[in-house]
């Protein structure tokens, strides 16, 4: 078992690794020894149908949710573990908070403070957890929150947003804390059509204009094809297939692929 | 029998000094509830389930007795197991337990009402857990917190009069000792309701304004 081998992986070899990855809830195998491996600045979407294990990988990633078997590594450490012996043990919480700043997240609802403005939400983590000055850490925000097209509106709360306002601060908010890789989960899905594009905008001017690694699971197929590097499509918990996005999207192999890709086509 | 105005002013100290030491019962037995409300909540939530469900059922169980009887059981029933206690004590501590228990309550409601996503995004920013109780969650407990620890004040003002039949000399007693010293009745009791609705509707509206206050602070159109 993975566990009992801690063999770290070069540090400049993926700065994202799944190992036999399994996670389940009771009886219901989510992740199914699952192994992906993401490289230094690579766009990755994660496509496949409702409820196979798409949110599944980046909340475990992200450590919001414990694994049942497997390790996950990070930029050539241990993530999900540490270090113990020869061997390794599962993390604990001090352990997980000197790793996992190396992450960041948006959800699909943004989750920003409610009670907090577009620049408080951006500065909170960065004055608090990184040690940040005030001055610094509201300039940097501000930076930020004009990137996304946000500056103008960095003193109102989020209930005077927009669904796409709010995804583009939460978007800054993650920022600011300087992560290497942005896990992106359905961050359009809960948005009116019209308000899509401004935040695929910012998503795309990240990609081409920063040093990050993101993995972002999307139904936004003709985004996916446009910016990914690599389609991942999910079915029950593994990697059914996966390719460049000419390859999975424009020729999938996989009966199952085809099949939710026509699905997909013929809803839209 | 007439409303007698001489006589009102003549007792009117004695109900003033009176009115003084409801208040501070009141307050004194809220600051208390406050407390054990909290202490409450979190015994309910340790690492050790027989001690969750031990205080989970003591918790039930001030809440479905009277607040009159468990009064008389910490006056009259405690001495005879060797507790004594004063009128005043007794008062306090059955006060705060029996609101401590509702209070808990409105504190687990009021965080219960913070959505998980506010957990998840705080560890996503990998924020300590006291930074996100303290930075996220409380402040958005707060405002929801705050209408029922609002009731539960002026619950317990008005349930201050119980503390008479222990001998507080609170508003109640006090009226009580003048009825029996003149035989007038009116003017004590019709003062004792008086008082109370002065004190009870200017807190009343007081406490709307602040939650009003509060929603404006945090950004909520109210
Ligand atoms: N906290 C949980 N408890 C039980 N089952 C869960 C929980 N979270 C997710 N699941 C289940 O795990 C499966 C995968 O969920 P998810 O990763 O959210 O799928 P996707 O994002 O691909 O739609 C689903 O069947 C879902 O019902
Ligand atoms: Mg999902």
């Amino acid at each position: 078992m993975d566990t009992q081998n801690p063999q770290t992986p070069a540090a400049d070899g993926p700065i994202v690794q799944f190992r036999n990855v399994t996670k389940s809830y009771g009886a219901l195998t989510v992740l199914d020894k699952l192994d992906l491996d993401i490289a230094q600045n690579e766009m990755v979407s994660i496509i496949g149908p409702s409820g196979s294990g798409k949110t599944t990988v980046l909340r475990v990633l992200m450590t919001l949710e414990t694994i049942n078997d497997g390790v996950i590594y990070l930029d050539g450490a241990p993530l999900t573990h540490m270090p113990k012996d020869d061997g390794l043990e599962v993390a604990n919480e001090k352990y997980l908070r000197n790793h996992r700043s190396k992450i960041g997240m948006v959800f699909q609802q943004f989750n920003l403070f409610p009670h907090m403005t577009a620049l408080e939400n951006c500065v909170e983590a960065p004055i608090n957890v990184l040690g940040m000055n005030r001055d610094e850490a509201e300039s940097r925000a501000i930076d930020l929150l004009r990137m996304v097209g946000m500056e103008g509106k960095k003193d109102e709360h989020p209930s005077r947003l927009s669904g796409g306002q709010q995804q583009r601060v939460a978007i800054a908010r993650a920022l600011a804390m300087r992560p290497k890789i942005m896990l992106l989960d359905e961050v359009t899905s809960a948005l009116d059509p019209e308000v899509i594009g401004e935040v695929l905008n910012v998503i795309r001017s990240l990609n081409n204009e920063h040093n990050l690694t993101m993995l972002m699971v999307t139904h936004q197929m003709g985004f996916a094809r446009e910016i990914s590097d690599r389609v991942c499509f999910f079915y029950d918990g593994k990697i059914a297939e996966q390719g460049t996005p000419d390859q999975l999207l424009g020729d999938p192999q996989n009966e199952r692929t085809k099949q939710f890709l026509h699905a997909v086509l013929d809803a839209n | 029998m007439e409303w007698r105005w001489d006589f009102t002013f003549e007792i009117l100290p004695r109900m003033l000094w009176a009115t003084g030491n409801t208040l501070l019962a009141a307050l004194i037995g809220y600051a208390i509830a406050l407390v054990v409300g909290l202490v409450f909540l979190l015994l309910q939530q340790t690492r050790y389930r027989l001690i969750n469900f031990l205080v989970r059922e003591i918790v039930e169980f001030i809440r479905s007795t009277p607040l009159l009887v468990q009064l008389f059981f910490v006056y009259f029933v405690a001495p005879q197991f060797g507790i004594i206690l004063s009128a005043w004590t007794s008062a306090m501590i059955t006060i705060g337990l029996h609101f401590g228990t509702y209070l808990s309550e409105v504190y687990r409601g009021s965080l219960n009402a913070v959505p998980k996503g506010q957990w998840e995004a705080c560890r996503a920013l990998n924020m300590s857990a006291t930074r996100t109780y303290f930075r996220v969650i409380l402040p958005q407990a707060f405002p929801v917190a705050l209408p029922g620890m609002g009731n539960y004040l002026i619950g317990i003002f008005k349930d201050t009069p119980m503390l008479a039949t222990i001998g507080v000399a609170e508003l109640m007693h006090t009226a009580n000792a003048l009825g029996a010293e003149t035989y007038r009745y009116l003017e004590p009791y019709t003062m004792v309701g008086f008082i109370f609705l002065m004190i009870s509707l200017p807190t009343a509206a007081g406490l709307r304004k602040l939650e009003t206050a509060v929603a404006r602070a945090q950004g909520q159109n109210k």
